[in-house]
């Protein structure tokens, strides 16, 4: 299943953004930032804790299913009071729960945490990314393994210099992607496809920010 | 006035290159003492692009200096810190300056160097954007526009001959010969015996190979290397050598070791040239190549 991978900010930038403000209702998330331990409701009322410490009122806090439904709002309903008392929401889901958020309740929201891509689970506990949302796939040429989005550079016709062994050039538990699809390639006996010149890529794909809308029925 | 380089590669003689490191800040005097001391007994200089990205004076400007200066050089070009539209401007800027000749280069992880929070561009590779060598030189940039005043380039890229694995680094050896590499330098080469090997496969090809050559000068640099550095295989009976060298004496030995190599290379006629990487040490390529016979 596609997942929003986070980690918690640091502790320093989490207080400097709370500065000044003493009331915090706190929100999680149980999906991905349960998976990923960094917003479901241990890792809540973990921070609950360290802000009391810290002097800070929490004037409520909860585990929403699903942050980024738009039923968020029917659900944060229920803690009224307790989020009105509140000078600011501190919220420990992705940036995506973080917006949804944003955009249903007028408060003002402080993340948590930082998100870092959208990728899967591939094994217990590791998590990789996917798919960069480029609007220009390629992988019909890459036995179906995105080089855009796994190998660090981009690189669209091979690998670059730095790859060892296998593996990526800032980080020896990285696999070189293009060692990944050159194996691949070779098991489908579709070598040829890598020698294949592509051109510099398409950038223009959906630009920033992206729209789409349905063509008219 | 230094010959051409393209002439001198295609001369068939035994072609020296070398590099020449733009230095970090505006003080020049050292950077032009190393073209001063290179520029009448080298084929050609490389000037580095920020090498390992870390941030320098530029390597369009440290060329220029070398053009001023009466040497011939080779412009290094990575697609690390600029789009399609800043290197194709660089290109005609170049040509424009009287820079002939371009060694076309992906670069190096933003993150390797000393601004690692810095946007990555990779916009384009080295296979890309030697074919944009070529475009420009036909008259059009990549938009498929008319340019008024062309370019002309002896382009080159590198390859990693003991790359593990092998054979990815070969299929984008031959995109880069496909796309119009005239020379290809090679990754720093230490057993020579697998370098024929490469060789043995590289001969089909109509371009001219340049051994990569780094002088050792320490027995812990070469084992750094061999950590550190992909595609770097320093035989333990080098490491050995250089180990055994007494006390403050670990640099001449390397001197010997990297002038004995280029030797052998020279005499059993392996390839074309070599490129002489002496990492912060430039003003001792003179004396390599004395040992090697070359001077």
């Amino acid at each position: 299943m596609i997942r929003s991978i986070t980690q918690k900010k640091p502790e320093k930038e989490i207080e400097r953004l709370l500065k000044g403000l003493n009331r915090i209702f706190i929100i999680g998330c149980g999906t991905c930032v349960t998976l990923t331990r960094t917003g479901g409701d241990p890792e809540v009322r973990e921070m609950k804790t360290e802000l009391s410490t810290k002097g800070k009122m929490v004037t409520g806090h909860t585990v929403v299913p699903v942050a980024c439904d738009n039923l968020t709002r029917e659900f944060l309903s229920d803690f009224g009071e307790q989020i009105n008392q509140a000078d600011a929401l501190l919220i420990m889901t992705c940036a995506f729960g973080v917006q949804s958020i944003a955009r249903q309740l007028h408060k003002m929201v402080i993340p948590a945490l930082d998100t870092l891509f959208v990728g899967k689970e591939t094994a217990v506990g590791l998590f990789d990314e996917i798919c960069t949302q480029c609007g220009t796939c390629i992988i019909g040429e890459t036995g179906g393994i995105c080089p855009v989005t796994n190998c660090h550079k981009g690189l669209v016709n091979g690998p670059c210099g730095g790859t060892n062994h296998g593996k990526c050039e800032i980080d020896v538990n990285k696999d070189c992607v293009w060692t990944l699809i050159y194996n691949r390639l070779k098991e489908l006996d579709r070598i040829d496809s890598m020698r294949k010149y592509q051109k510099p890529r398409n950038h223009l794909g959906e630009p920033k920010p992206g729209k789409f809308k349905l063509p008219q029925a | 006035m230094a010959t051409k380089f393209k002439e001198a590669l295609e001369s068939g003689k035994f072609v020296v290159t070398s590099e020449v490191a733009p230095p970090k800040g505006t003080n020049l005097e050292k950077f032009k003492h190393h073209i001063e001391l290179l520029k009448d007994k080298v084929d050609a200089m490389n000037v580095t692009d920020h090498q390992s990205s870390v941030m320098r004076y530029p390597s369009l400007g440290g060329a220029m200096m070398v053009k001023e200066m009466g040497g011939e050089v080779i412009l290094q070009m990575t697609c690390r810190d600029r789009n399609r539209l800043a290197l194709q401007a660089d290109l005609l800027f170049a040509s424009s300056r009287g820079i002939q000749n371009v060694l076309c280069l992906t670069g190096d992880s933003i993150i390797l160097g000393d601004h690692k929070e810095a946007k990555s561009v990779f916009d384009m590779d080295s296979s890309q954007l030697l074919r944009t060598v070529r475009i420009l030189e036909a008259g059009k940039d990549l938009g498929g526009n008319d340019l008024d005043g062309g370019v002309s380039f002896c382009a080159g890229a590198i390859v990693t001959p003991e790359a593990d694995p092998l054979e990815p680094q070969l299929i984008k050896f031959e995109k880069k010969l496909e796309a119009g590499a005239e020379f290809i330098q090679t990754q720093a080469v230490y057993d020579l015996d697998k370098f024929k090997e490469f060789m043995d496969y590289a001969r089909q090809f109509k371009v001219k190979i340049l051994a990569g050559i780094i002088l050792l000068t320490s027995a812990p640099m070469a084992r750094f290397m061999n950590k550190n550095i992909a595609g770097v295989f320093v035989p333990q009976d080098l490491i050995d050598e250089m180990a055994s060298a007494p006390k403050g004496q670990a640099l001449a030995k390397g001197i010997e070791i990297t002038g004995r190599m280029i030797r052998s290379i020279y005499e059993e006629k392996m390839c074309d040239g070599v490129h002489i990487m002496a990492i912060g040490k430039e003003d001792k390529v003179p004396e390599i190549m004395e040992a090697a016979g070359l001077l």
